[in-house]
């Protein structure tokens, strides 16, 4: 039988969301196209992850070894064109994600499988895979097929599936070893740093303010700091702005910064890109300004002005003034 | 050291409306401006910051058109000593394909180290760099955001979610995909532009590389563009700033938090 293979990704001893979404995902179109849905799962400390997997697919293929202590590319490369050659699933599924894109692209060489990039969505039409993709900044969507193989790989993107469990397994566990000959590693990991320490905490305000591209240049920083401070709340931002220097990591809202979970979180000047919006899914509501009617933060906004944000900062703060 | 980069002229589509053309294969592009994509700048920026501290040369690659010539000159300008364009012709390649044609042009140019941003702001697939590292046999990796060479290494930082990096050190020569963030790209001058015009741009057809016929087949086909399907979206607020003011105040109360 056909089969949907998943890459587990995994850091520090712990599942990343990822996995969960892809696998749910999969779960759903093993059901609907009479698929077999197996994750595998390379680490040294995988018995933590593998009762979880096991109530996620039908089967667990598990390289447990020292050497996969950290994830490193060139083992992950090998170790998995092998599987992937001598199982040939329809589908492979790796998460899009720093991990995965340096992956992924070493997979396709490797085994001649094409793939397909930072997909929302995967349809099977007869048998043939298409994928949905977002370009242009999530203002063009796109079908993609693929030359035809008997194998291919996709890379999804965080957040585009609840990682919610649909389906229940009880998979069977199956201990693979790493290949016999494995190549000199040319990347040897050193630390985990931890990169949004800072004075303040984003993660606990009951409202932020927060700012994206759309403030335009350092000076104007200042003026969004005082409305903060004259509605008692504080200031967070969106990649554009630390990128820039503008503010510090510790400010930073999204996949790379940190999740918020603000009762009201006003965006200034931030378009909303899937990044940025992955951090805010937990927000109560979401008023956004910003001169583009067709920016995407609109489309998860709650309330939205199209305008320029300025004014109404300035009207903002004329009125808390009083 | 010699550093080279791939760089890509992508539309501005901040703030643009954008529309499908005929084929609904694609968008129409005649009305918009092409720039830099933002993830090279800060590729480019990067290996003449090198350059400057480890002495050593730059070279700007890109695989576009005539007009594509904008984006080597803007990086002759910032520092890089030649550029090398790759004329397509008739080809419309694939993420796949642009590996393949980069991947065989840097075979005959020496290279310590080759940078690409981490993906393009237009199709954003994020895997060209890693499908011409894996091509050159290279040492790679993505969504690098800090780069330090020390000897036949370098120490780098990779970006990862959550919160955290990974240090690592890599051994040259490697291909890195580059962050956004990593420095800051100094601005570019008509004036420095005018001047870099001197610099050498190399222009090479396609046909002339030797790519094989295999590696100029599509490995994924678009078969259809479409704008974002509708959604509820937002309820949009209305009137001037004092107006919207009111309203916006008006519900942040409503949800509880004093002001």
């Amino acid at each position: 039988m056909a089969e949907i293979l998943v890459l587990a990704e995994h850091r520090n001893g712990e599942l990343r969301e990822i996995t969960l979404q892809m696998l749910s995902k999969a779960a759903e179109l093993c059901q609907k196209h009479s698929l077999e849905l197996s994750v595998v799962v390379l680490g040294a400390q995988t018995e933590g992850l593998v009762p979880i997997l096991a109530e996620r697919a039908k089967r667990v293929i598990v390289y447990h070894d020292e050497r996969l202590k950290n994830f490193n590319v060139d083992l992950y490369k090998e170790t998995l064109a092998d599987l992937i050659g001598e199982r040939k699933p329809l589908l492979t599924l790796i998460g899009h994600t720093p991990w995965g894109m340096d992956l992924a692209p070493a997979l396709a060489i490797k085994t001649g499988f094409p793939l397909a990039t930072d997909c929302v969505d995967i349809l099977l039409d007869a048998g043939k895979p298409k994928v949905v993709r977002q370009i242009y900044s999530g203002k063009i969507y796109t079908r993609v097929a693929f030359k035809e193989s008997p194998s291919y790989l996709i890379t999804m993107r965080g957040g585009a599936f609840s990682a919610e469990k649909t389906v229940s397994f009880q998979a069977e566990i199956v201990k693979h070893e790493l290949p016999a000959s494995l190549p000199a590693l040319r990347k040897e990991f050193v630390e985990f740093q931890e990169t949004s320490k800072g004075a303040v905490d984003i993660c606990q305000a009951e409202m932020l303010v927060s700012i994206g591209r759309g403030v335009g240049e350092a000076e104007k920083v200042g003026i969004l700091q005082d409305l903060a401070k004259s509605m008692g709340c504080v200031l967070s931002c969106s990649r554009p702005v630390v990128d820039k220097n503008w503010l510090p990591k510790c400010h930073q809202v999204g996949t790379s910064g940190k999740s918020v979970k603000p009762k009201v979180y006003l965006a200034l000047g931030i378009s909303g890109a899937f990044q940025h919006v992955a951090g805010i899914s937990g927000a109560g509501t979401v008023i956004a300004v910003n001169k583009d009617k067709k920016a995407p933060i609109f489309r998860v906004a709650d309330y939205g002005v199209v305008g320029d944000l300025f004014q109404v900062v300035e009207a903002l703060k004329s009125k808390l003034g009083k | 050291m010699n550093i080279i980069v791939c760089v890509k002229n992508v539309p501005f589509t901040q703030e643009v409306d954008l529309a499908l053309d005929g084929s609904k294969r694609d968008i129409r592009k005649e009305m918009l401006a092409y720039v830099i994509n933002e993830w090279d700048n800060y590729a480019i920026e990067e290996a003449i910051r090198l350059k400057e501290q480890f002495n050593g040369n730059v070279t700007a690659v890109t695989l576009g058109k005539e007009a594509d010539e904008e984006v080597l000159r803007r990086c002759l300008a910032m520092g890089a000593d030649q550029a090398v364009r790759i004329e397509p012709g008739a080809l419309q390649a694939d993420a796949f394909m642009t590996a393949a044609i980069l991947a065989t042009a840097l075979k005959t140019m020496p290279h310590d180290l080759v940078l690409t941003g981490v993906q393009t702001d237009d199709l954003n697939h994020g895997m060209v760099g890693t499908l011409i590292a894996e091509r050159l046999g290279l040492a790679h990796a993505a969504v690098v955001n800090s780069l330090k060479p020390a000897d036949n290494k370098a120490r780098i930082t990779i970006e990862l979610e959550g919160g955290q990096d990974e240090v690592a050190m890599i051994h040259l020569p490697a291909l890195l995909t580059i962050q956004t963030g990593i420095n800051e790209p100094r601005y570019v001058s008509i004036m420095g532009i005018r001047k870099a015009a001197k610099k050498e741009l190399k222009v090479i057809k396609v046909e002339e590389l030797g790519v094989s016929a295999d590696d100029l087949v599509p490995r994924t086909i678009i078969e259809e563009m479409y704008l974002p399907p509708e959604t509820e979206g937002a309820e949009m607020l209305q009137g001037d700033a004092a107006a919207v003011a009111d309203e916006i105040i008006r519900i942040i109360k409503e949800k509880g938090v004093s002001l």
